[in-house]
């Protein structure tokens, strides 16, 4: 395809922090006039920041951004639009009581010379719109009942109809029927012939190959490689995307194997997970290894009887157990560090102490009134171990650092006295220094004999703790592996769906 | 010092001032206001109101609402006095009225938890409901032929002095909510729901349970502020109480339970049930009219919403003034 020398759309060195995370450190990126170009990367790589700073929903810290040769700033999502920058994201964001043809020219109705809304402008307008786009649909249908797939399209729609020149497609495939991927990418390259550029962000790979004319891929925030997507195959991409050194992570000691302490057999939860089998020993870590949504947190809110399976069963040491409720987990030995610390995991205005005492508020009460003495002990008790940094367990942990507030999560399952423990996310969102900690104390309680599962987006973090590693894509297990046959490839390959 | 600057920035100690300046304006105001009468007067007026703005404490700081209390009360109280009139024994009217309560907070439970939902819209239904009911068991006529010790416990006094046995009755049923709310379990689970009802969830608690168990404990409370409010009028109408649920929930959000859920004191609630029987008290004794006074509940519940959120943000201001101040 013969590219024309000017890109529509040009940023260089973009930089974002949240917090303490830098999400973007300086990546470069461009974008032709009727080209696809894919973004790929793990989670975290600094994909979904990217997009949302073309959407103006994020301002930059550092970075230009050019449009036509002219530098631009982007301030707000309605200026992108103005500017020709439209995002379709996973989940479509369309009013729902609304039909197609009022989302689409919602904020901006033609008028007549009365100031009436001309609807029949409207519709007119919209019909030959999707006409255009062979979507067999009329512009008077309410977007309520219309599938994601059919959201998606009416979203391409409304971008056509702003003259965008830049369409950000953001994991559009993710929630689609393999049928309806095929009509998605027969309008992308539809609107490739018509000159827009398009960035198509992924986690399938073999989409990629199919539809895309470059790839860009992104790794801890970094602009890595962009490349003909003829000059480079899986295997190279996949490397580029895990491509991180192992060292400065913590690493599993040493810990007795003993009986099986967890076993799992066809556990199914229709349409978020299916047969997925493991068996989990003492002293034994299970990574879950996959992709967001790819159903891991899902196994784990079953395990911990916040939601029920469907099919299967669940074995807690040699006895067929059913959990109905959290309270029912926690008497057969299960503990569960969810992981969003703020939402499921921390009450935020409450002291550590008030916190860690939560679950077990029958063990330190005696007659049904909570005994302080015995809360503060068992608190500080844990919150020794853990190595806290407070000003004691009397602080509110609204005020502690976020591994700190982490620890707090741990030391309040800890406090419960779990066989089995599950880990969802356990380092998400901490500093490094207080990672390696998390680290040192996953691996003490796997040595104390404790059955562990891992829930980590961070393949280097499930491949240095774990003993084995399961893979989920799309709420299948693709992949099993023992610790020594686990590799970066292997799991990544298996985690995006990959057949080898 | 440093303590106690923080303690007199309390919406409680707020409170002890502002139930300080109100005793001192009705004095100077009223020369009956001080009298042992007056006392007996006000306290007993509100009784009703106090009872029930302790488990609505307990419900709204677990971040639920319940607004069908007062139809409640005049639910129970028709029962009461229909049943009565049939010939039925005291006690045994008494007995189905209580229970006729707690049907009535199992019903509203029902809705909030099993189906899901908002306690705020499913009790302005019941309230509609429960008074219409009242209305369907009693008709127009009203029941005001109660035995006399039924109507002695209703306005008579402990012994030789100036307390109501409906006091002695709150002051029971207050150290008991202190206990529950402040000391107990259930008390430290409550404020976890209000605060992070998802977090409570995934620490074990069974969130569904406990507000059922609240809901009914506040119908099973209306009804015995609805014998007490039938002894003491020594009348069983179908329009007994009505609008009472606004000066409950006045009461507990002045006495600095936060509406969102989460926060907030018993101690808070009654200082603010004082203040409000003596406003109330006070606005009587200068013979102003009944709308006006429905007025001033109107502006009170206003301000008892904004009057804890801005004294936090103050607090918070000064905090953080401070920590400026001693890093500099």
């Amino acid at each position: 395809m013969a590219k024309p020398a000017d890109p529509i759309i040009e940023l260089r060195g973009i930089a974002k922090q949240f917090g303490g995370v830098q999400a973007l450190r300086g990546v470069d990126i461009r974008l032709f006039p009727g080209e696809v170009q894919a973004l790929v990367g793990e989670n975290g790589a600094g994909k979904s920041t990217l997009v949302k700073i073309l959407a103006g929903i994020h301002k930059p810290d550092a970075g230009v951004m050019k449009m036509g040769g002219e530098l631009v700033e982007l301030r707000s999502p309605t200026q992108a639009q103005a500017l020709g920058i439209a995002v379709v994201y996973q989940e479509p964001m369309l009013f729902p009581d609304l039909n197609i043809a009022e989302n689409i020219f919602m904020g901006r109705h033609p008028r007549d010379r009365f100031g009436r809304v001309n609807w029949k402008r409207m519709y007119r307008e919209v019909d030959q719109l999707l006409e255009s786009l062979d979507v067999a649909l009329s512009s008077r249908t309410p977007v309520q009942g219309l599938s994601v797939a059919e959201q998606q399209m009416v979203e391409i729609a409304k971008a056509l109809s702003l003259q965008a020149r830049v369409l950000v497609l953001d994991e559009p495939t993710a929630a689609l029927s393999s049928h309806e991927v095929e009509e998605l990418f027969a309008i992308v390259k539809q609107l490739r012939e018509r000159g827009v550029a398009i960035l198509f962000v992924s986690h399938r790979l073999e989409e990629v190959f199919r539809i895309a004319d470059r790839v860009t891929v992104f790794r801890d925030g970094t602009h890595i490689i962009t490349a003909p997507i003829s000059e480079i195959n899986t295997e190279e991409m996949i490397k580029h995307m895990v491509g991180r050194e192992l060292s400065r992570l913590f690493p599993k000691g040493e810990a007795e194997i003993g009986e099986v302490a967890l076993e799992v057999r066809h556990l199914t939860r229709a349409g978020v997970f299916a047969d997925v089998n493991f068996q989990l020993r003492r002293g034994e870590i299970l990574g879950f290894a996959g992709l967001v949504g790819a159903g891991r947190t899902e196994v784990a809110r079953v395990l911990f009887g916040i939601d029920r399976a469907e099919g299967g069963e669940i074995w807690l040491k040699g006895k067929k157990v059913r959990i109905r409720s959290p309270q029912e987990a926690m008497d057969y030995g299960i503990a569960y560090v969810p992981e969003d610390r703020h939402l499921q995991g921390l009450v935020m205005n409450f002291s550590i102490a008030t916190n860690i005492t939560l679950p077990i508020l029958q063990k330190v009460s005696r007659l049904g009134l909570v005994d302080p003495r015995k809360e503060q002990k068992i608190a500080a008790e844990h919150s020794r171990q853990l190595s806290i940094r407070s000003t004691g367990v009397e602080q509110l942990v609204n005020a502690l650092s976020g591994g700190n507030q982490q620890k707090v999560v741990l030391s309040k399952w800890l406090a419960t006295n779990p066989s089995v423990l599950i880990l969802d996310e356990p380092t998400r969102g901490i500093d490094v220094g207080a990672k390696a900690e998390v680290h040192r104390i996953i691996s003490d309680l796997a040595a104390r004999g404790l059955a562990i599962i891992l829930i980590s987006s961070e393949l280097p973090e499930v491949l240095a703790m774990a003993d084995q590693v399961l893979v989920l894509h799309e709420g299948r297990v693709t992949g099993a592996f023992a610790r020594s046959e686990a590799t970066q490839e292997r799991v990544m390959f298996a985690a995006t769906g990959q057949d080898r | 010092m440093k303590r106690l600057r923080s303690l007199l920035i309390t919406w409680e100690a707020l409170l002890v001032v502002l139930l300080l300046i109100s005793i001192g304006v009705g004095a100077t105001r009223s020369p009956y206001f001080l009298s042992g009468f007056n006392f007996y007067a006000l306290t007993s007026n509100i009784m009703e109101i106090a009872i029930m703005a302790l488990p609505m404490t307990l419900i709204i700081i677990a971040g639920e609402i319940d607004l069908s209390v007062a139809s409640t009360l005049g639910l129970t109280s028709v029962v009461l006095g229909l049943l009565w009139s049939r010939g039925y024994p005291m006690w045994l009217a008494i007995g189905v009225a209580l229970l006729i309560g707690i049907v009535a907070g199992c019903l509203n439970g029902f809705l909030v938890t099993k189906l899901a939902l908002p306690s705020l819209v499913v009790t302005i239904g019941t309230l509609a409901l429960y008074r219409g009911l009242a209305y369907v068991v009693l008709g127009d006529q009203a029941v005001s032929s109660f035995p006399s010790a039924f109507t002695n416990f209703g306005f008579g006094t402990i012994g030789s002095s100036e307390i109501p046995w409906s006091g002695l009755i709150f002051a029971i049923l207050l150290i008991l909510f202190v206990v529950v709310l402040h000391f107990s379990r259930l008390g430290r689970q409550l404020y976890a729901i209000g605060n992070n009802k998802e977090a409570a969830r995934f620490s074990g608690i069974n969130v569904s349970r406990v507000k059922l168990l609240l809901f009914i404990l506040s119908g099973g409370i209306a009804a015995l502020a609805g014998v007490i409010f039938t002894a003491r009028f020594s009348s069983a109408r179908p329009d007994n109480a009505v609008g009472f649920e606004l000066v409950v929930v006045t009461v507990v959000l002045l006495g600095g339970v936060n509406i969102f859920g989460g926060r907030g004191s018993l101690l808070g609630v009654a200082l603010a049930i004082f203040i409000v029987a003596i406003l109330q008290n006070v606005l009587g004794l200068l013979n102003i009219s009944g709308d006006i006074q429905s007025l001033a509940i109107g502006l009170l519940l206003i301000l008892s919403v904004l009057g804890p959120n801005v004294a936090r943000r103050i607090q918070v201001v000064i905090t953080r003034r401070r920590l400026v101040a001693g890093s500099s």
